[in-house]
């Protein structure tokens, strides 16, 4: 049973398995030209691969939108290190919920995404890191992995093409920071979720210290039915700059919210009012968040005329991000949605750099001081001022992610702030009060 | 040499090889760009983000410590951007930081005091609760006050990277960060303080130093440690006639940031109650209190008249005595008294090896080499332990360049961890030699009976986890490392513990291994001596690759004490002794008139003295002052003057920095024997730099460059050219093995030394799981 | 420390699964697995798994101290995770929340004197389209009233 029903506006390309009987079987994924992507990509050269991953103009679904194919030509074939294939599935930017139904679903497309990644750049090994709280996904991915060994899609001599593949599950233990990939990698190496200094990057020092492909489930998803269909049908079905379509996770203040497959460019109100059934309850849009808490928020005004794409979101400073769209109707106190978000990057940040440490803390004291009524007004420019000395000056890009929404909401709802100051009770709040920890 | 990159700081036009840091490229121009995390030497962090500049066509700062230089780079380390950026920096770093500087040790001395006095904002706008957590105590030496920790990982590194103990961590996430010991509450580590040196702030504080003083109060009196033979220079605080602590606040010495646990804390038996402040004679069978005076009128009066008598002397010196003390108590014993019964205690055989290497040129390492050789191989000591700094350098030239570290031993040994190859030995570590080829016949016969067939617990070789099919495996233990991808940390080894294996096999290719190096240094201790030396020099010979040699020898100057001629055999400069004399068992056991010790206790075993009359120059009332006729309270060597000579031959310089009333340096209670006899004249003065100027004339290999020692550094003596002609007595060679809490007499009455012990009895009688680290 | 035989052969496999000398990638895994079976990352587990992935106790100290899941002490025998992060905030996760401690009389990270349950407020769990969402150990409950949320505390307590 499907979480949420699909909506008729979907493009199904990475989610077209979803819904069938046992859709995460290797004989259904058989059935639906399953592994066929791989079997074309062996009698492809590394290059051949990667161009068509160029011209798919497939960029990174897990949150920063690199473009995949450049990334993959950046590991140095010619290192006489093995090179490692690693699926970032830590899935944990709030708002974010689609690489489990890719998972969930249709186990096999991973697997077959890493299978091609391994023959563009020389691989024979991946792991698959997922978030602990993710536990039932590591049975699923375990018993796909179990299906394809024994069918002979993984392992030794994969299908006679002489290639060879061992694919793992790797569990997290609760960390939003091991999402960050150089973190990642640190947790996959059994060290603490800490990011390391970049250059170099994990195309050429990655996992266990050697160069590694490093990509998201959705990513990882993508390749098979642009190496099936080519790239350019991938790219056609996007906007110039970036090819394919986008799960995105409508969540918060509409009637139907759910995982939904939309091309990139899609309309933002048009996604709301009918992908989304409409705002929830009759109420007015306040807020919108493109794509994960980590980024800056749109008010109503900016929404009309914005398509969910990397340009568009841009172009109103913000960005398209994971995919965890969520929408605020005019009853959110935008104080409270900026301190629950402050709360979890406090909550989140790895402690390692001075600025993430002390100014996600600082920031989320003032603000639950501030909800509860003891705000003054300097506090308010007080915030924006600590998020931008954070911002640009953090080891990692989570100090950016909690400072970004900060001064948007600041600068875009001041007069929220305003409502609560001078021991004012929050103006939202009908019924209780919430519990800070 | 590859070419130098060009770039711009400041508007300077600046040169730095590739690779080199922004950070360091600045800092050689005399731009001090500041810095929490970034320390040399240890692996990058990136954490403090204070050191951030602007670059030009990068849209961010960017943190100089990580940057490596590029041809044209424009860096601008002082624009408002920057001092905006560290303005904000500090400000988020005070946020938690507790302002108690008034009572902090470190105020004065404190960078994060000294960053906010130069870049900070004036006033806070933090307003909300700080985090407070009480002060906990890791171990008798090291304190920790986590609210003023700032999180800079530099004690985390020095104790991973730099000491190879790795006894401390980073736990928690986010805010609630914390720097965090290896055994839950309490550390188990070396205790050499090395984290607290390092520590910028007050959050390591040392339970020695703590609350006593103010830095600024203190005069700071370089000097030489008194305890090892591996000779770090140590920086006495000395306030009120009073040592407050030691350090190397300087780092200009051989050791520059390192001191082990006796170099910076041990000096404390200098105030012992039980330190001995006026003479003692014996009187009715009982010591008691004398003048000066009377006590050096009694010796002079019984040296005066046993030398008339034609009776016989003998005279034992120390291996912790100065230079110019032992070479004047030499020159008295045979001058003056006559006799060539003189001798010391010996703790390697250093004759032999000098008399091995005679006739080839720049076969003695140096502190320096260890770090800067391709290659080591340890034979026999646990060098972390006995030689802290010699250690200590090979772990730096393997993080630094990846040096070759060979380790071949009896038991596990830190070397391991980052070692080529470690074989273990069964029995004594002599036989290696053998086993190596040296000696036909293979001769270890019950230790090892061949392929696959050595004892558990025997020898066996460590399975070496060092290189994988990814290469070596060293990388950072803790956070990022760094960004050329050169080791960093060591891995703790898996179980060495004796893991059966072809022992033979281990060591015909450790042979090949070294051939194949271009160069070595071999290091060895009491394991080898006599034809066992000459053999490992034929060995060394036989690689056909520069090889150099260090004779591990106990205590701060038993080298000096061989080259100053306190043998019965070997005048100074190792010239023979026409008629040798006797060597001290035979002292101890033959009915001598007169015994004269100075700063030796060998009657310590339950020994009774023999000698009709014992004179005894001493700190402490040991076993050997107990039995004496006159003790003489001596002066220890941050009492005194003078030089003193490594395990490497290099030559360093006393510097008082106190005085103990009572006490005097051995040197002048010598000079005030000569002159209360009447044979002052015969010695010349008792000062420290004319007897020097002495030795330089008089003693092969010490005709070494004043200045430079003058100043504060350490210059190697030169070889001894030449065989030396006569039989040593290696069977007299012995080292004490004394680890980390242990120096001999001064162990015994170091606080801190005993303190620590205490406290592992302690912590083994509750907690009984096995010590964690190889130690 | 003796583990299942079905862990054990869990453990023996995940340390073939890293790169030869680099078991400790198997730490965290390990760390998990067990838990799961024994209930805690008591010390012992840290010493055994330190001694098994080839670290120092205080290196998987550091390690365990720094991820969420891994808890030195036992939680309770069904582990509720309610998640108020935005997008359940949205859908009145936090009144779950409020709901949960108040019925229980317990708060974060607290067991009830049984042992039976004990409540997590967590961060984002990755079922934000399907808000407000809760984990019951591994479980995941979506789309969850009040109402079902009392039922299901209810026949928590009550389970075997
Ligand atoms: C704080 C932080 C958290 C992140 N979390 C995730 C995550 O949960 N999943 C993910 O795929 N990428 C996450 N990323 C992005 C990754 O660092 C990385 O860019 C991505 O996995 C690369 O894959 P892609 O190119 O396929 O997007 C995170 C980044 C940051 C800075
Ligand atoms: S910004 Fe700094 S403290 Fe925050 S998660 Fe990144 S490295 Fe850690
Ligand atoms: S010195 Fe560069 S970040 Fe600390």
């Amino acid at each position: 049973m499907l979480y949420n029903e699909p909506s008729p506006l979907e493009t199904r390309i990475l989610s077209r398995r979803f819904g069938l009987p046992d859709s995460a079987s290797i004989d259904t994924y058989l059935r639906t030209d399953g592994y066929k992507a791989f079997l074309k990509a062996s009698g492809m050269t590394p290059e051949q691969i990667i161009e068509e991953l160029k011209i798919s103009n497939l960029r990174g679904r897990g949150g920063a939108g690199f473009p995949t194919g450049m990334k993959w030509s950046f590991v140095p074939r010619q290192s006489p290190k093995p090179k490692y294939i690693v699926v970032n599935a830590d899935e944990s930017e709030p708002g974010t919920c689609k690489d489990r139904v890719l998972m969930e679903y249709d186990p096999h497309q991973l697997i077959e995404g890493c299978l091609i990644a391994g023959l563009a750049v020389d691989a024979h090994k991946g792991w698959i890191y997922i978030r602990g709280e993710y536990r039932y996904l590591i049975e699923v991915m375990d018993k796909a992995l179990a299906e394809a060994y024994e069918k002979g899609w993984l392992g030794k001599n994969i299908q006679g093409t002489g290639f060879d593949f061992d694919l793992y599950t790797h569990t997290g233990a609760g960390a939003y920071e091991c999402g960050e990939e150089s973190a990642l990698l640190e947790s996959l190496e059994g060290k603490r979720g800490v990011p390391r200094i970049r250059p170099p990057f994990p195309a050429v020092v990655g996992a266990f210290q050697c160069p590694t492909v490093l990509n998201n489930v959705e990513t990882f998803c993508a390749v098979p039915p642009i190496i099936l269909n080519g790239g350019k049908a991938f790219a056609d079905l996007g906007v110039p700059k970036a090819g394919g379509t986008k799960l995105t996770c409508l969540t918060g203040h509409v009637n139907r919210p759910g995982v939904y497959e939309l091309r990139l460019g899609f309309p933002v109100m048009q996604m709301i009012e009918e992908v989304g059934g409409g705002m929830r309850n009759g109420k007015k849009l306040k807020a919108f968040i493109p794509g994960g808490s980590s980024c800056p928020l749109l008010n109503a005004a900016e929404c009309e005329g914005a398509t969910m794409d990397y340009d568009s979101m841009a172009a109103r400073k913000s960005m398209l991000g994971s995919g965890g769209v969520v929408v605020m109707d005019e009853d959110t106190c935008m104080v409270k949605a900026a301190l629950r978000i402050m709360r979890f990057y406090a909550h989140e940040s790895c402690g390692w750099c001075i600025p993430c440490r002390e100014g996600t803390t600082w920031l989320r004291k003032i603000l639950i001081r501030f909800h509860e009524g003891g705000g003054v007004r300097s506090d308010i420019d007080l915030m924006a001022d600590i998020s931008k000395n954070m911002l640009g000056r953090t080891f990692c890009p989570l100090g950016d992610a909690a400072a970004l929404p900060t001064i948007s909401i600041v600068e875009k709802f001041r007069e929220e702030f305003e409502d609560h100051l001078n021991g004012k009770p929050c103006p939202f709040e009908h019924a209780g009060q919430m519990v800070m920890a | 040499m590859p070419d130098l990159v060009k770039l711009s700081i400041d508007g300077r036009e600046v040169q730095a090889a590739p690779g080199t840091l922004v950070i360091d490229a600045a800092k050689r121009e005399g731009i001090e760009v500041p810095a929490f995390c970034y320390y040399e030497g240890f692996t990058l962090q990136a954490a403090c983000r204070m050191c951030l500049v602007e670059v030009e066509k990068m849209p961010k700062l960017q943190t100089a410590c990580t940057l490596p230089v590029a041809e044209g780079m424009v860096v601008r380390t002082e624009t408002a951007q920057v001092a905006e950026a560290r303005k904000y920096m500090l400000e988020f770093l005070l946020t938690n930081h507790p302002l108690d500087c008034p009572v902090c040790d470190k105020g004065g001395e404190c960078e994060l005091q000294d960053m906010t006095f130069r870049y900070g904002v004036g006033e806070s706008r933090y307003t909300e609760l700080k985090v407070h957590t009480p002060e906990k105590q890791f171990s008798p030496v090291v304190f920790f006050d986590a609210p003023r920790c700032i999180l800079c990982y530099r004690c985390v590194r020095v104790c991973n990277e730099g000491m190879g103990v790795g006894a401390l961590g980073v736990i928690n996430r986010g805010v609630v960060s914390e720097i965090a010991p290896n055994k839950g509450d309490h550390l188990e580590c070396d205790e050499c303080g090395a984290c607290i040196d390092i520590c910028p702030v007050g959050a390591l504080t040392s339970g020695i130093y703590r609350y006593k003083a103010r830095p600024w109060e203190m005069e700071h009196v370089g000097t030489i440690c008194t305890h090892c033979a591996d000779g770090c220079k140590t920086t006495l605080g000395v306030r009120n006639g009073h040592i407050i602590r030691g350090n190397n606040r300087d780092q200009s010495g051989i050791n520059r940031e390192f001191l082990c646990i006796k170099g910076r804390y041990a000096f404390d038996f200098y105030d012992h109650p039980d330190r001995l402040q006026a003479p003692l004679v014996r009187v009715n069978g009982k010591l008691e209190e004398v003048s000066w005076a009377q006590a050096l009128k009694i010796v002079a009066d019984k040296f005066n008249r046993t030398v008339a008598d034609g009776g016989s002397f003998g005279v034992i010196g120390s291996n912790h005595t100065t230079n110019e003390e032992n070479y004047y108590l030499q020159k008295f014993a045979r001058e003056v008294l006559g006799t060539n019964n003189i001798d010391h205690r010996r703790t390697g055989d250093v004759v032999t090896l000098l008399d091995a290497l005679s006739g080839k040129e720049a076969k003695l390492a140096t502190v320096a080499d260890l770090y800067e050789r391709k290659a080591a191989l340890v034979l026999g000591a646990d060098l972390a332990l006995e030689h802290p700094l010699l250690s200590y350098q090979l772990r730096a030239n393997y993080r630094h360049h990846q040096a070759h570290i060979y380790a071949v031993t009896p038991g596990p040994v830190r070397e391991d961890k980052y070692a080529v190859a470690s074989i273990r030995v069964g029995g004594p570590a002599v036989k290696v030699g053998g086993d190596l080829g040296i000696t036909p016949g293979r001769d270890v016969g019950a230790v090892s009976n061949g392929p696959g067939s050595a004892p558990v617990g025997g020898p066996g070789v460590v399975p070496n986890n060092g290189q994988t099919s990814e290469g070596p495996r060293w990388e950072p233990v803790n956070g990022p490392g760094i960004a050329t991808g050169d080791p960093s940390g060591f891995v703790h080894p898996h179980d060495v513990s004796a893991v059966p294996a072809d022992y033979f096999a281990a060591l015909e290719s450790l042979r090949d291994k070294l051939k194949a190096e271009p160069e070595l240094v071999i290091l060895f201790d009491d394991d080898f001596k006599g034809d066992e030396i000459r053999q490992l020099v034929e060995f060394g010979d036989s690689l056909g690759i520069p090889v150099k040699y260090v004779c591990l020898v106990d205590y701060s100057n038993s080298r000096g004490a061989v080259d100053m001629g306190l043998t019965p055999e070997l005048l100074p400069g190792y010239k023979p002794s026409e008629r040798p004399g006797m060597h001290s068992d035979e002292m101890l056991d033959a009915d001598l008139s007169v015994l004269w010790i100075v700063g030796e206790n060998p009657l310590r075993n339950g020994r009774t003295r023999k000698a009709g009359f014992l004179v005894v120059h001493e700190m402490f009332l040991t076993e050997t002052a107990r039995q004496a006729d006159v003790v003489l309270p001596a002066a220890c060597a941050y009492e005194k003057n003078g030089t003193v000579t490594n395990n490497t031959g290099e030559v360093q310089r006393l510097k008082r920095g106190i005085d103990t009333m009572g006490a005097k340096p051995d040197l002048e209670i010598m000079g005030f024997i000569a002159r209360e006899m009447g044979v002052a004249a015969a010695l010349g003065p008792w000062s420290a730099d004319v007897v020097f100027e002495e030795i330089r004339r008089k003693v092969r290999g010490y005709d070494i460059p004043l200045p430079v020692i003058a100043t504060g550094g350490a210059a190697q003596t030169m070889p001894v050219n030449g065989r030396i002609p006569v039989a040593n007595r290696p069977d007299l060679v012995r080292s004490d093995h004394n680890g980390l809490f242990a120096s001999g007499t001064l162990g015994r009455y170091s606080r801190v030394l005993n303190s620590v012990l205490e406290s592992r009895e302690a912590a083994d009688e509750t907690n009984p799981s096995p010590a964690v680290l190889s130690r | 420390m003796t583990f299942s035989p079905e862990l054990e052969a869990r453990f023996e496999k995940l340390l073939r699964t890293y790169p030869p000398g680099r078991e400790r990638g198997a730490m965290i895994p390990m760390l998990m697995y067990a838990q799961d079976e024994v209930g805690s990352v008591s010390q012992e587990l840290i010493e055994e798994v330190a001694r098994r992935v080839g670290v120092t106790p205080l290196q998987v100290q550091e390690v365990i101290s720094y991820y969420s899941m891994l808890h030195p002490t036992p939680m309770g025998k069904y582990h509720v995770q309610i998640c108020t992060n935005i997008s359940c905030l949205l859908w009145d996760g936090d009144k779950l929340w409020e709901q949960a401690c108040k019925k229980l009389g317990i708060g974060h990270k607290e067991v009830t004197p049984d042992g039976r349950i004990s409540l997590e407020e967590v961060e984002c769990i990755g079922a934000c389209s399907w808000a407000p969402a809760i984990q019951v150990n591994y479980d995941f409950h979506h789309f969850v009233t009040p109402e079902q949320l009392d039922r299901l505390l209810d026949s928590l307590g009550k389970k075997q």
